[in-house]
């Protein structure tokens, strides 16, 4: 038997672990499906990381090698090159790895911290044919940055989230030429800062409300046809655009690896794709915890791994079984304009912080957290977008006797 | 040269604020719209000498590749011609992040941003 | 070389049949002008082996499908390749469509399908909890199965080839000669001499037939998308659901997979182009229009892949086989059900060339079993570590959507017949099938084949041809500057 079982060795797991065993659980365990730990830090080499963590401007490895080195110095043990293949509701986990084979191992509490894979092609049904030279952008990234690869020279994206745009700049640098980023939507799913540094400072064109609607080559791709869309997001006829290119790289969206999970039996959210969990967050399943882009898609590593700490402590205190603050009961609910938060669940009277993400983009409006109908905070913001995680605190005083705290959107 | 308004966005961090900066022939006489001072500096350093930090990877004589960063921005029209004496260049391992692997190129050091080998 | 058979086709009716003429002593070749086998209709169409109530009583297509069908489970058998008899339904909302219905009945019954049921929607629902509220009554044809037809297809070739038989592939037939003893077979820089030649070419075979004089028959390429949802979605229905067939077509249909996908298709478009596999919005439209007429709440939102298949239309109605030459056989116009008939197509061309004299006899040694193309993921934790003791890297997970091991790809490109790409590797692996389609494990899968084939990982190709994943090394422009 072991006390604290973590699937995933990113930035996620090894906060978690860290943050558990400085709570006193010494005996714990991650497991990593990669020859080394970091997960997807490693191939994320631009900078921009740690600023509220460390406060400093770090790259991905070297914010994962902070974390490395101190899972390290802990001597906390980790398997690398180990991949789970499943978990039981009892917390009994079956892995395998080649110098072991597949093996089970028994544990007290389980941290889930597998993170989040990309939206594929196949899911966008794009019309055309199915040549090779169209990747995610995350496929690309480790190619080009981990592999010295690269996936093509004439290159357009589909997609502007955060990975598209810095892969955007990436290629640009690496020798290809970008012809252009399209965005299905209105506005940009990615930070501003870098709509800046990633496409204006190469003059790379940002098509907001266009997408492509055909891929052209049998077999590299020979170019894609772009249009722009309407508001219901319908190509509008008239408006294709033929762009010559030998590359099509998505960054269409995030969805939290949540398979093992789901076999777990856990509860999943059906806007987050990860688990329902409380303010410490605890799964449905006690003693299984889940925390990073498993749990839901951040947009910064460093709220993952305040967000994974916060699950390693609670971890710690499930295993020693100290108590806890004073039970309630509370659900966490939004309005649609707010289109989840995390936690869902608040179980114990304390600050609670609530992470949450917009459904589009809004200006001038009031935050405003209701409790059984009343208002108990409402906080006033210049501008909202969907990219961009937006937090609150809810005070434990305001927590006493109520059973729902609504999240709202009011606009002026 | 004639005074004149200039947006922008700060990328200092993720915030990203929106700045508004005011010139007077070349000078920067306000900055607003930031949420911090590290913007102001920004807007000034974006409107006389616009510079950013570079990462990209260097070959290593294993077949692998080793992630690293200048160690302070470097004047933006500079990026290509880092890359390409990055190009140029093939390391032995092992290496520790940190470790300079070019020293003073375009007023700052290309270090590693990972410890291989 | 001089060879007994050349089959020109690597598709399933070639595979079948190249088996088949190796099983009857043959020094037997197959050329596929692709770089692998099973890349025209085979990897593209419906995936069902038909129970045989479609085709016209006393039709080559009636004939072969029931016979066919009938062999599969044994043919499926002895190649290790997944066979499940989920039965079909066709789905009737109205008095017109049972009146289908009762037809397709009688037509089944003479056509020799055994147990056909017309039923009703009580016991309709019974059988499938998510069928439509609007059905009124179904033709249940327990018979009906379903299969994957690449792994048939690699499977029957790679059987073949322990056997003997030789694969040539990227070799597109460009002209036959008659010669004294046979037929000379070229692709301009080999000539393969034979004393018969299949030509099962698919869309291509009107064009090889017209090599050797025979102008008879046309084929054109009739376009049929399809799209894939993800194995959450594969237990929607458990059978193979039709809806009746009327003026307009069949429809689209809705059925499982042997790997547990949820298949939605085909569309069906009568085409010019032969190379044209090019999927449409309109075609995206209308199976995701129609696929809800059947069977209510289609998860469209787990789509993990959409493709086009063409299948190769006759223009006789029916199934073309025929010889206008002593030693030469067309199998062309092989269209639906042509995987269900494949099996029985292999044998009727046994027939033929008995009947010219060819005098075929069963090889004493072949052996007709091939060992499990999944048989690794099949087995128990137990079996799987007695494995992974002997060679590590069955421990090693490479394609974690469908849990693919390393050992598994290693092996799949080190068996018969050997893939040479990325796409073979997925169709015999399934490693990049998955939810990520590859998005995590193809920057690994191209570095095994790499070192596997020992070429250098700027000639991995997707599948053939051109079609190179990666363009180069990072800052290569910069060196060449």
């Amino acid at each position: 038997m072991t006390d604290l079982v973590i699937i995933g060795g990113g930035p996620a797991g090894m906060s978690a672990a860290v943050a558990a065993y400085e709570k006193g659980i010494k005996d714990i365990l991650i497991l990593e499906r990669d020859d080394e730990l970091g997960g997807i830090l490693n191939q994320c080499i631009h900078n921009g990381f740690g600023l509220h963590r460390f406060k400093e401007e770090l790259t991905g490895p070297e914010y994962a090698g902070r974390y490395a080195d101190k899972v390290k110095e802990l001597g906390i043990p980790y398997k690398l090159g180990t991949m789970v293949l499943d978990i039981t509701p009892d917390k009994v986990i079956t892995a395998t790895n080649r110098e072991e084979g597949i093996f089970t191992i028994e544990a007290k509490a389980v941290i889930l911290a597998m993170g989040c894979r990309e939206r594929s092609k196949g899911a966008l049904n794009i019309p055309g044919s199915r040549p090779a030279g169209i990747y995610s952008a995350g496929t690309a990234q480790k190619l080009v940055n981990i592999k010295g690869f690269m996936p093509g020279k004439e290159v357009v994206i589909l997609g502007s989230g955060d990975i598209g745009l810095i892969m955007a700049r990436r290629m640009t640098l690496e020798g290809a030429k970008v012809h252009a980023v399209c965005e299905l939507m209105p506005y940009s799913g990615g930070l501003a800062r870098n709509i800046e540094q990633c496409l204006n400072d190469f003059d790379i064109p940002l098509l907001l409300s266009h997408t492509v609607v055909k891929v052209h080559g049998k077999d590299r791709v020979e170019g894609v046809t772009i249009a722009k869309v309407d508001e219901r997001r319908r190509p509008v006829e008239g408006t294709e655009q033929f762009i010559k290119c030998d590359t099509l790289l998505l960054s269409v969206g995030l969805i939290p690896e949540n398979e093992l999970t789901q076999n777990a039996g856990i509860n999943l959210n059906r806007i987050t794709s990860g688990a329902v969990v409380d303010q410490d967050r605890q799964t449905d399943i006690e003693g299984v915890f889940a925390c990073g882009n498993v749990l839901h898609v951040h947009d910064l590593v460093d709220f993952v791994s305040e967000e994974a700490a916060i699950a390693g402590e609670s971890a710690a205190r499930y295993i020693l079984g100290s108590a806890s603050e004073e039970a309630t009961d509370i659900e966490v609910t939004t309005d649609g304009k707010i289109r989840y938060s995390v936690p869902q669940r608040i179980t114990a009277k304390k600050d609670i912080k609530l992470y949450f993400r917009v459904a589009d983009v809004y200006r001038n409006i009031t935050i405003k957290a209701e409790a059984d109908g009343k208002v108990i905070l409402s906080r006033k913001k210049a501008k909202v977008a969907p990219g961009e995680m937006e937090t609150i605190v809810i005070k434990k005083d305001v927590l006493q006797d109520i059973r729902q705290i609504n999240l709202s959107i009011g606009e002026e | 040269m004639a005074d004149m308004k200039r947006n922008m966005t700060c990328i200092v961090c993720p915030m990203g604020c929106t700045l508004e900066v005011e010139l007077a022939e070349g000078n920067v006489t306000s900055v607003t719209g930031n949420t911090c001072p590290r913007g102001k500096d920004y807007a000034v350093s974006e409107c006389t000498n616009p510079r950013r930090t570079v990462t990209t990877t260097v070959a290593c004589q294993d077949g692998s590749f080793v992630p690293v960063k200048t160690s302070a921005p470097i004047p933006k029209g500079e990026m290509f011609n880092l890359v390409k004496e990055l190009s140029k260049i093939t390391i032995s391992l092992p290496i520790k992040a940190g470790d300079v692997i070019i020293k003073d190129i375009y007023g700052a050091d290309v270090v590693a941003a990972k410890s291989m080998g | 070389m001089f060879y007994d058979a050349v089959v020109i086709g690597a598709g399933v009716v070639g595979a079948m049949t190249a088996r088949e003429l190796t099983r009857c002593g043959l020094k037997v070749c197959i050329l596929e002008k692709e770089n692998d086998v099973a890349m025209g209709a085979t990897k593209a169409n419906s995936a069902i082996i038909h129970a045989g109530f479609d085709a016209e009583e006393g039709t080559l297509k009636a004939k072969l499908n029931v016979e066919g069908s009938k062999m599969m489970p044994a043919v499926a058998a002895e190649l290790g390749v997944k066979y499940i008899n989920n039965g079909s339904l066709v789905v009737g909302f109205n008095d017109e469509d049972k009146k289908t219905i009762e037809q397709l009945y009688t037509r089944g019954n003479s056509n020799g399908v055994e147990g056909l049921r017309v039923i009703g929607a009580p016991e309709l629902r019974e059988l499938e909890p998510n069928i439509s509220p609007d059905a009124t009554c179904a033709l249940h044809a327990p018979t009906g199965a379903i299969i994957c037809p690449y792994e048939l297809t690699v499977s029957a070739i790679g059987n073949a080839m322990d056997n003997g038989a030789e694969l040539k592939v990227n070799f597109e037939v460009i002209q036959i000669k008659v010669s004294e003893d046979g037929y000379e077979v070229s692709d301009g820089t080999e000539t393969i001499e034979t004393k018969i030649v299949v030509n099962a070419a698919g869309v291509y075979s009107d064009k090889i037939s017209t090599m050797l004089g025979d102008t008879s028959f046309k084929v054109h390429p009739r376009r049929g998308e399809y799209i894939l949802l993800d194995k959450t979605a594969g237990s929607l229905v458990k059978h193979t659901i039709f809806r009746t067939p009327t003026k307009m077509g069949k429809g689209i249909l809705v059925s499982p997979t042997v790997d547990g996908n949820l298949l939605l298709g085909p569309t069906s478009v009568d085409m010019e182009d032969k190379d044209d596999k090019d999927t449409t919005q309109a075609g995206f439209d209308k199976i995701i229009s129609q696929c809800g007429e059947t069977v209510c709440s289609v998860p469209l939102n787990k789509a993990i892949t959409s493709f086009c298949g063409l299948r190769s239309v006759g223009d006789t109605g029916d199934f073309i086989i025929t010889s206008p030459r002593h030693g030469f056989i067309n199998l062309a116009g092989i269209e639906s059900p042509g995987l269900s008939a494949s099996p029985a197509i292999a044998k009727y061309v046994s027939e033929i060339l008995n009947a010219q004299g060819f005098n075929l006899k069963e090889k004493e040694d072949f052996n007709p079993i091939r060992e499990k193309m999944h048989s690794f993921r099949e087995m128990s934790a137990a079996e799987k570590n007695e494995i992974i003791k002997k060679d590590s890297s069955y421990g090693r997970i490479i394609c974690r959507c469908e849990g693919v091991t390393e050992g598994e790809i290693l092996n799949a490109i080190r068996t018969n017949p050997k893939p040479r790409d990325l796409d073979g590797v997925k169709r015999r692996t399934r490693a990049q099938m998955g939810r990520c389609q590859g998005g995590f494990c193809m920057p690994y899968i191209i570095e095994l084949l790499s070192k596997e084939l020992g070429i250098p990982m700027e000639q991995i190709t997707k599948s053939g041809r051109k079609s190179a994943v990666i363009t180069g090394r990072t800052k290569e422009d910069y060196i060449n500057d």
